[in-house]
């Protein structure tokens, strides 16, 4: 059931583009159904090895901090969640998006992309190997920029497992006046959203490394058991 | 305006990670050529299903995204295949974005499928909207015109005026399903528990 406290409301009007898009009437609860508690399966034809490290796509390296981020993604009960796919896109750098409606006037990187995607393996883990976005203008309000951050899509073991969240930076200056952030009004379920620093997936001469755990709430229809 | 949110020290709590938008600059990464091919060419009984997602201005949004997952005609799910791999038979799982004013998928009408407690529902697709400015996704299910509603569990506990924005309506080449986020004619929006 949705959690008023850790989920972030639809109509928050800090952010001013939820004012016109919040549904205003109340959600209803359906039966559970088995259309909603399964789910795609994934396998490894969705996915290529290299699609985990996206500094590799280019003629040459990307400019940037070069970041390894891994974690493990959970169910609510600690179970880990294998054959999950992750999907990760950011901006570069600089903090521009390769998208045609990003106007912020700072360098794209012709050698970063910022798009990702890998499984999770059989004990829940995953690994992406990337570089550090920087913090980018957006318009919302007053002098608005946002905090260095990944946007992360999960589809979990079934539809009600699906999450989109975004992952930051420990210590980011820019927390204050972020309303996306501050959205998630429990704020030690904000803190669920900050990396740590990781000194031991820190790779000696060439990568600092975070952890980001990811837990997904919902249940599957299928026993657990049977669908790793 | 200036925002100023206050800023304490707590650690971070064990529980679930909560949702955070999608935002504006998804296309980079989670569209994808076939994403719209539910079905490919070769299925039989492919139909095109198609609509619009507005706003609270009634205007379109053209930087949505919605997801539909469906089992196939005889009410079975597919679970073994990804959503990249195969494009040409049967996947259940279809991605498409709303940038050209409506997201388009090819798929089939799926077959009816009970309740976990077993009790009977009408066909119905599972679909999710994301989109730059809600700030987590919102649930809703797709049901057919044609079918038999009235024993529908879900539709049978809403009242009469607003069954009928779960319904979609037919078109030439299938069926039309327009989404309405906020207003008069605001789409019944599910709770289907996760977050
Ligand atoms: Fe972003």
């Amino acid at each position: 059931m949705t959690n008023q406290a850790l989920d972030p409301p639809y109509l928050f009007p800090d952010l001013a583009n939820s004012v016109l898009r919040a549904p205003a009437k109340a959600l209803v609860m359906p039966p559970p159904g088995y259309v909603e508690s399964t789910g795609p399966v994934f396998g490894s034809g969705d996915v290529r090895d290299s699609d985990a490290d996206l500094t590799v796509h280019g003629v040459g390296e990307p400019i940037g901090e070069r970041l390894i981020v891994h974690g493990r993604v959970t169910d609510t009960f600690g179970r880990p969640l294998s054959g999950t796919l992750l999907e990760l896109w950011q901006a570069n750098a600089s903090g521009r998006y390769v998208h045609k409606l990003d106007r912020h006037p700072a360098p794209l990187d012709p050698n970063f992309t910022g798009a990702g995607r890998c499984l999770t393996d059989a004990d829940g883990n995953y690994q992406f190997v990337t570089i550090k976005p920087g913090p980018y203008p957006w318009r919302n309000h007053d002098n608005a920029w946002r905090p260095a951050h990944l946007h992360f899509s999960l589809f979990g073991q079934a539809f009600t497992q699906r999450l989109v969240t975004q992952m930051y930076f420990p210590g980011d200056p820019l927390f204050f006046q972020d309303p996306i952030f501050n959205s998630i009004r429990d704020e030690r379920a904000r803190k669920r959203l900050i990396a740590s620093y990781d000194h031991s997936a820190t790779s000696p001469e060439w990568a600092t490394g975070y952890r980001f755990d990811i837990v997904l709430d919902g249940a599957a229809a299928t026993p657990f058991e049977e669908r790793s | 305006m200036s925002i100023v949110y206050p800023v304490t020290d707590v650690t971070a709590s064990p529980g679930p990670t909560p949702w955070q938008t999608v935002g504006p600059f998804f296309h980079l990464a989670l569209p994808y050529s076939a994403g719209s091919e539910v079905a490919g060419t070769s299925v039989p009984g492919r139909i095109r299903l198609a609509g619009t997602v507005y706003d609270g201005s009634g205007e379109p949004a053209l930087d949505a995204l919605v997801e539909i997952w469906q089992p196939d005609q005889a009410g079975t799910f597919v679970t073994t295949q990804g959503i990249y791999e195969k494009p040409d038979g049967f996947r259940g799982f279809g991605r498409s974005a709303t940038d050209s004013g409506e997201y388009e998928f090819f798929t089939v009408k799926p077959g009816p499928v009970p309740t976990i407690d077993g009790r009977c529902q009408a066909p119905h697709i599972a679909m999710s909207v994301f989109a730059r400015g809600l700030l987590r996704r919102v649930v809703t299910r797709i049901y057919f015109p044609e079918d038999s509603l009235d024993m529908d569990p879900l539709l049978d506990s809403l009242p009469q005026a607003r069954r009928s924005s779960l319904v979609a309506t037919p078109a030439p080449d299938g069926y039309r399903f327009d989404v309405y986020l906020q207003g008069d004619q605001e789409t019944v929006f599910l709770d289907v528990g996760g977050r």
